[in-house]
């Protein structure tokens, strides 16, 4: 593996429009590089039958999910990623395009550049992939006529110079025939560069720039009086005596040991698996960062990222994900989407949210402060992705490209007459009873019960209701998800001042989605939080239509509304469950104050 | 980031590999996770005396399991067929053990280069409460961020091998000096030539059809399995840098001697039920 003219692992994607005829291209690549097995050859009906591996795709004819081929050359060993085409699949270029060095962006010559070609392109730039090889395929098709090259990479270097690609290297080939895949073509004399094989062999991989220490801890080893951290080095190199800071705490510390099966390492390098002993012996956890002390990476709770969305559902500004960087994981929200691409024209949209495939530029607000990289200074400490809490589907990647400090500059200010002060004399605890289910579910009419039963014993409450807010506070807000959310969020805030204040929060709001209420959960976790499912059988709500809303949804006056166009998410496990057609509302109200007294709110 | 991981251990050059490297990744401590074998009851012999030798030397605990019912029911490759044995004996084992000790991560050898469809399995593949695998719903997979949440019932099947291939498994074996079983070293062994293959006859269950003779022959294994479904190579790597050599020669694909796979993307179909 170390021989004099191996140059090393290089890890490329292939990208291209749908029949410009990526998969053929690696089929004659993987043929002519003689690295197909005969039994695997024999099996496949074309070039491209090789590459396509899932049935699905065979039957369609299409590649359907990033693939990964294998294979060497007496000079270098390849890892190539082949992703689809259509515009639907972003996500999976950018998943290949993560690891690459280096992308093949493909151009068919009797098509010449197509919005796609603009949108792999911009994607790889986005992605951190410095290297582009433009393969010029089907040039047969074009009679292998120069001129029609030549207007194709001049037209390409206009776009790859606004992307900030810098270094391109075009070769004109006919995968099909093979040429100048890894033969030179005679057909094409007025070539006079590399073929793509030689290329590839000889073009270094991805710059190892020399970036300064940087170990994500993985694991904790700890045996027989032994306390290490294991991970691997993500940037630079480290050495036993190295001053490092371990962060998020801050701590400092030396780097005693470098510990490995095979005995003590003198020097450690990014991509290494090692096992760190530090000197004193510092507090350090799964998920912290050991960083160069001289130059550590930023912390902060807040930053601003490209994300590329890769989920089925939209992305929402204001709702909690969970996010993933090097090896910690918190919760995380859009806080402000400042645009989303236009892709194919380069152009910067505002935008409420993300659809699926779609790139956009935003703000995060992340529940503690982690430490990261930008992403161009670093691809492994400055790319995180993003999972649904509900699903725990992988639904978004970013891109951190500067750090918000606005958190530091806003320190959280004490005050000397607290909640508990205010509890003391208001003779009962805080609480939320937040009150979910469909409009005309008998929401209002029962938290109004509530409300009055509780005056009534003299406690103090208030009473936070949809509608009322929609007046004020949230009058700039409609009613797609986006600002049902920001609707959501806005509330939960608001009840938790309440409840600081000390006061039982009565909050009635449809609030579909099971994801907010989560988050109010959480956000309201201090104080006795319950969820109370007002459950009325959707005919039941529209058959007493208080307001006149199922009508005019039904007749199409209104949109987004919930239960008939909007979903309404039902509770899982909520803390009470009224089931109203079988109770009453004297009954229901009981079963509320019982509830806040079993919970401690008042005897 | 699992509650309860398991290292899937197929005694194979593979499963060596991988256990080598969480040895050596938990150093100095041992790896804090429980081995666990799907015994088929048709593996080689020798398969099973170098398990049981390597666990001894190791002191790793090893959980065996066995379909009992598939034994009592009395399957095998023979009586049933190679897709009723594996089905039964080796992907319904797999679920019934994994569920008994309710092992959320399922951590095997297997890699990307060994068969197209693994092409396109995830490092960190997510199987639903029925152990089902779904290609189109597959988690994407950037930098080396990987998402092991679960819900309830879900498992994870990890594979941090995936970008080895069959070269680099044996570069590697030959540079960390990992003991391998003797199968994968060629040796004048008794073979039979039956549909195209060359089966070793492990034991008198393969009985001898007319016209079948054993006859003496230098062959080697590429991939382990139950006996009765592996075929030999012919071959004459007696050592791991003969077989390195003998690799880069090869004209053939690793898994072209394994009877299971053969039919119209079989490997697919059987990943998709549930199989490693």
């Amino acid at each position: 593996m170390d021989g004099g003219t191996d140059r090393g692992l290089l890890r490329f994607i292939a990208c291209g429009s749908v029949d410009d005829g990526k998969s053929t291209l690696i089929g004659r690549l993987l043929v002519d590089a003689d690295v197909v097995p005969d039994d695997r050859r024999a099996a496949a009906a074309d070039l491209a039958g090789l590459i396509d591996g899932l049935q699905a795709e065979r039957e369609q004819g299409i590649t359907i999910d990033v693939g990964y081929r294998y294979f060497s050359t007496p000079r270098r060993r390849f890892i190539v990623a082949d992703t689809p085409g259509h515009e639907q699949y972003t996500r999976n270029m950018a998943t290949g395009a993560s690891t690459a060095d280096l992308a093949v962006i493909l151009v068919d010559a009797t098509k010449g550049l197509l919005p796609q070609t603009l949108r792999h392109s911009a994607i790889v730039a986005l992605m951190g992939i410095r290297r582009i090889v433009l393969a010029v395929n089907k040039m047969d098709l074009v009679g292998y006529r120069e001129d029609c090259f030549a207007a194709i990479v001049e037209g390409y270097a206009a776009m790859a110079g606004q992307l900030g690609l810098r270094d391109v290297t075009a070769i004109p080939v006919c995968a099909l025939r093979g040429d100048n895949v890894i033969r030179p073509s005679a057909a094409m004399p007025w070539y006079r560069g590399p073929t793509l094989l030689d290329h590839l062999e000889i073009v270094p991989a991805a710059p190892v720039e020399d970036q300064p220490f940087r170990l994500a801890v993985q694991w904790i080893n700890r045996t027989d009086g032994f306390r290490g951290y294991a991970g691997t080095v993500l940037g630079g190199s480290v050495r036993p005596g190295d001053e490092v800071v371990v962060l998020p705490s801050g701590v400092r510390a030396r780097v005693a040991r470098i510990v490995t099966y095979e005995g003590d390492l003198e020097r450690a390098l990014a991509g290494q698996a090692v096992t760190l002993t530090l000197e004193p012996e510092v507090d350090v956890g799964r998920g912290d960062v050991i960083a160069a002390a001289g130059a550590p990476p930023h912390l902060s709770d807040q930053f601003a990222a490209h994300i590329v969305w890769l989920g089925d559902a939209p992305m929402l500004p204001g709702r909690p994900y969970l996010l993933r960087l090097g090896t910690a994981t918190t919760a995380a929200t859009v806080s402000e989407l400042k645009h989303r691409l236009d892709i194919a024209s380069g152009s910067q949209r505002p935008a409420k949210q993300l659809a699926p495939n779609d790139i956009g530029l935003a703000n995060l607000s992340l529940d503690r402060a982690l430490p990261f990289d930008t992403y161009d200074d670093n691809r492994e400490t400055g790319g995180f992705i993003l999972i649904d809490r509900l699903t725990n589907a992988t639904v978004g990647a970013g891109m951190i490209r500067f750090p918000l400090r606005r958190a530091a500059n806003i320190a959280w200010q004490d005050f000397t007459v607290d909640k508990k002060a205010r509890t003391a004399i208001k003779g009962h605890r805080p609480a939320i009873l937040w009150f979910t289910g469909l409009s005309g579910s008998g929401k209002s009419t029962i938290a109004d019960g509530v409300e009055r039963r509780l005056t009534a014993l003299g406690r103090h409450t208030y009473l936070l209701d949809g509608d009322n807010v929609r007046h004020g506070l949230n009058r700039d807000l409609g009613f797609t998800d986006a600002d049902r959310v920001e609707n959501v969020r806005r509330v939960i805030e608001t009840a938790r001042l309440m409840a600081d204040a000390g006061l039982i929060v009565l909050v009635s709001f449809i609030s579909p989605f099971r994801a907010e209420r989560r988050l109010a959960r959480e956000r309201l976790a201090d104080d006795a939080f319950l969820e109370i499912f007002v459950d009325t059988p959707i005919a039941e709500c529209e058959r007493r239509d208080p307001k006149g809303l199922y009508h005019k949804a039904r007749v199409g006056e209104l949109r987004n509304f919930t239960g008939i166009d909007s979903a309404y998410e039902a509770p899982e496990a909520p803390d009470l469950h009224l089931h109203t057609l079988e109770m009453t509302i004297d009954e229901e109200v009981d079963r509320i104050v019982e509830a806040l007294q079993r919970r401690g709110v008042f005897d | 980031m699992f509650a309860k991981p398991v290292i899937l251990y197929s005694i194979g050059k593979d499963s060596s590999v991988l256990l080598h490297l969480a040895i050596k990744a938990f150093h100095p401590a041992k790896p804090p996770f429980a081995l666990l074998h799907v015994d088929t009851t048709w593996k080689f012999r020798e398969m099973i005396a170098f398990r049981d030798r390597r666990m001894t030397e190791l002191g790793l605990p090893l959980l065996v399991h066995v379909n009992r019912e598939g034994m009592a029911r009395g399957i095998g490759p023979f009586s049933h067929g190679a897709a009723v044995h594996t089905d039964i004996m080796k992907t319904a084992a797999l679920k019934q053990a994994l569920d008994l000790h309710g092992f959320d991560a399922a951590i095997g050898g297997a890699r990307r280069d060994e068969e197209p469809s693994r092409a396109k399995e995830r490092i960190f593949s997510l199987r639903s409460a029925s152990h089902r695998w779904d290609p189109r719903g597959q988690r994407p997979e950037l930098w080396h961020l990987y998402n092991g949440r679960l819900n309830p019932g879900e498992s994870i099947r990890v594979f941090p091998l995936s970008n080895w291939t069959e070269l680099d498994i044996w570069t590697y074996i030959a540079r960390e000096s990992i003991p391998v079983v003797p199968l994968y070293f060629a040796a004048g062994r008794m073979v039979v030539r039956r549909n195209g293959m060359l089966i070793l006859r492990d034991d008198e269950r393969l009985t001898l059809q007319p016209k079948e003779t054993p006859e003496l022959r230098w062959v080697r294994f590429r991939t382990l399995g139950c006996y009765p479904l592996t075929g030999a190579v012919e071959s004459r790597a007696a050592t791991v840098p003969a077989i390195i050599e003998e690799l880069a020669r090869s004209r053939t694909s690793e898994r072209q001697g394994r009877a299971i796979d053969h039919g119209e993307s079989s490997m697919e179909r059987k990943k998709v039920e549930g199989y490693f």
